[in-house]
């Protein structure tokens, strides 16, 4: 059941914080480092892919676009584009598997650079859509206007409804928290590297209710790269080829963060489903889990979408110790984006590809081969399910 | 200083009905199905005479939160954001600010109504707890 295409190496900047350095230099150094990993050189590179394309709707949201990466690097290509109105963030590496299994490239090269840590002041804030512009359009122009200017507010107000119904704490998201940065600890990569203890947690100022200062990722300066190869092309890599089983894109409610019947859901809900119904495997077969923690309130939303556990049971699931160092269901093992900085989901695929090639280190899942990414808050969503056999 | 919204054909009776103190919601005379985002067609028909009506600009809060953190400068905080499902407009609701009422005492299920806060050419729409 699985597409004729695979995931054949991934590649990360030094990422951090404040880094001054322009983005294209992130970019190129993470383009080397996933032709390395895949045992590729440039002139294998037949297509590239992005989200969003160059964008400057917040500031270092997304300084590069496919042509301007096309240019630098010397590129020849078959195919090429930037998905800025896809499902998720993950929406380049979709259309990358779509381009090789119809055999319009070979070898996709996708990525994600941000600066989001050097361009943000107090008056221009990172992801804060349309900041710095007089008059907004389009579906923030609801919410920003209205004084509900950060992500935060919107997934605060989901948290808030979610501990209404089912009696999750701040207690079961700073388990989340501190369990990344668990995590962490173990990944150089990672930004975030003090130890982090639930009162650390509980003690951090309030964003927006229930959210405190934990519960948010961190915005960094950083690129991501992931080749997406032909299942035949992949063969001849340096590297088992990870299939992508399948993947899931359905969204069956509005593009808004407050209209959607039942907020305690959210389109990562119909992204999974879509998912499940297009492979044989399930959750118990899932070795490495990748779920979006742009805010700590996604990861449960993401584990109940992906039917590890049901609605409403993620807070018994992660004080269970599910999801943490040792636990049967590892989440973002390499830190997430709340300890390792937000690359907008790439990161955290790059990470369950490092658990699936054994590349872990002190955090390496014992004999991982199936992974679940799901990028995404609200109703942004994509899902993917990838194995190594 | 906040953003304003773009006033186009869609949403331009939504921004400023609260000129007259209305809250108008987008309204498909077809089939009677509210529509919020507003839409100059129906999402639930596809007609195209889509009106803005009047609602009682009263509802119930189904989740809120407390922003704590100035995310521009000269922002107060902390203050509260309802979001509040619609009387008489099925399925729609409206996020905005909450006023006159400490945010620590927003809760679910509470009543509010709509006043509205003029900056230049629009109304927006903030929400009041029911005495």
């Amino acid at each position: 059941m699985s597409m004729n295409a695979a995931i054949t190496g991934v590649g990360m900047s030094d990422i951090g914080r404040k880094t001054g350095r322009p983005a294209m230099l992130h970019l190129v150094e993470a383009a080397k480092r996933a032709l390395d990993s895949a045992g590729l050189t440039r002139a294998d590179i037949d297509g590239i892919c992005t989200y969003p394309g160059k964008a400057d709707n917040s500031p270092g949201m997304s300084p590069l676009g496919t042509g301007e990466v096309r240019n630098a690097l010397g590129l020849k290509t078959r195919w090429h584009g930037a998905i800025p109105d896809g499902p998720s963030q993950m929406a380049p590496i979709m259309v990358a598997a779509m381009a090789v299994a119809t055999g319009q490239a070979r070898h996709v090269l996708c990525f994600r650079a941000l600066t989001e840590s050097s361009s943000q002041t107090a008056a221009q804030r990172a992801s804060i859509p349309g900041s710095g512009r007089a008059r907004l359009g389009g579906w923030y122009s609801y919410l920003v206007p209205a004084n509900a200017m950060s992500a935060s507010n919107w997934a605060g107000w989901m948290a808030t409804r979610y501990f209404h119904e089912f009696g999750m704490t701040r207690e079961h998201l700073g388990m989340v928290a501190t369990g990344q940065r668990a995590f962490a600890r173990h990944n150089p990569a990672s930004v975030m590297q003090a130890p982090l203890t639930m009162e650390d947690y509980l003690d951090a100022r309030m964003i927006s209710s229930p959210l405190g200062l934990f519960d948010c990722d961190v915005p960094i300066d950083g690129a991501c790269v992931v080749i997406v190869s032909a299942a035949d092309a992949a063969k001849d890599c340096a590297r088992a080829p990870l299939t992508i089983e399948a993947m899931g894109a359905a969204l069956e409610s509005q593009e808004t963060w407050d209209q959607r019947a039942d907020l305690t859901t959210m389109g990562a809900h119909d992204a999974c489903a879509d998912l499940w119904s297009r492979t044989d495997m399930k959750p118990t077969d899932i070795d490495v889990l990748a779920l979006y923690d742009g805010f700590s309130i996604f990861v449960p939303y993401w584990l109940e979408a992906f039917g590890f556990c049901g609605h409403g049971e993620a807070k018994d699931f992660i004080a269970e110790g599910h999801i943490g160092p040792g636990g049967r269901y590892p989440v973002n093992t390499g830190g997430g984006q709340l300890s390792g900085g937000r690359l907008h989901g790439f990161g955290l695929l790059h990470e369950a590809c490092t658990q699936l090639w054994g590349e872990g280190g002190g955090r390496q899942v014992k004999d991982a081969k199936a992974a679940v990414c799901g990028m995404g808050g609200g109703f942004i969503a994509g899902s993917m399910l990838i194995r190594r056999d | 200083m906040r953003p304003l919204p773009e006033l186009t054909p869609e949403n331009t009776a939504f921004w400023t009905g609260g000129a007259q103190g209305d809250l108008l919601i987008a309204r498909c005379d077809d089939c009677n199905h509210a529509i919020h985002p507003p839409q100059l067609v129906c999402p639930k028909c596809w007609g195209t005479a889509v009106k803005s009506r009047a609602v009682p600009g009263t509802g119930t809060v189904y989740s809120f939160t407390v922003n704590h953190q100035p995310w521009a400068p000269g922002m107060a905080v902390p203050f509260a954001l309802a979001v509040v499902d619609l009387d008489e407009a099925p399925g729609v609701r409206i996020t905005a600010e909450v006023v006159n009422a400490p945010p620590e005492t927003v809760h679910i299920g509470q009543r509010m109504r709509a006043v509205f806060h003029a900056v230049d050419d629009i109304w927006f729409p903030q929400w009041e707890p029911v005495q």
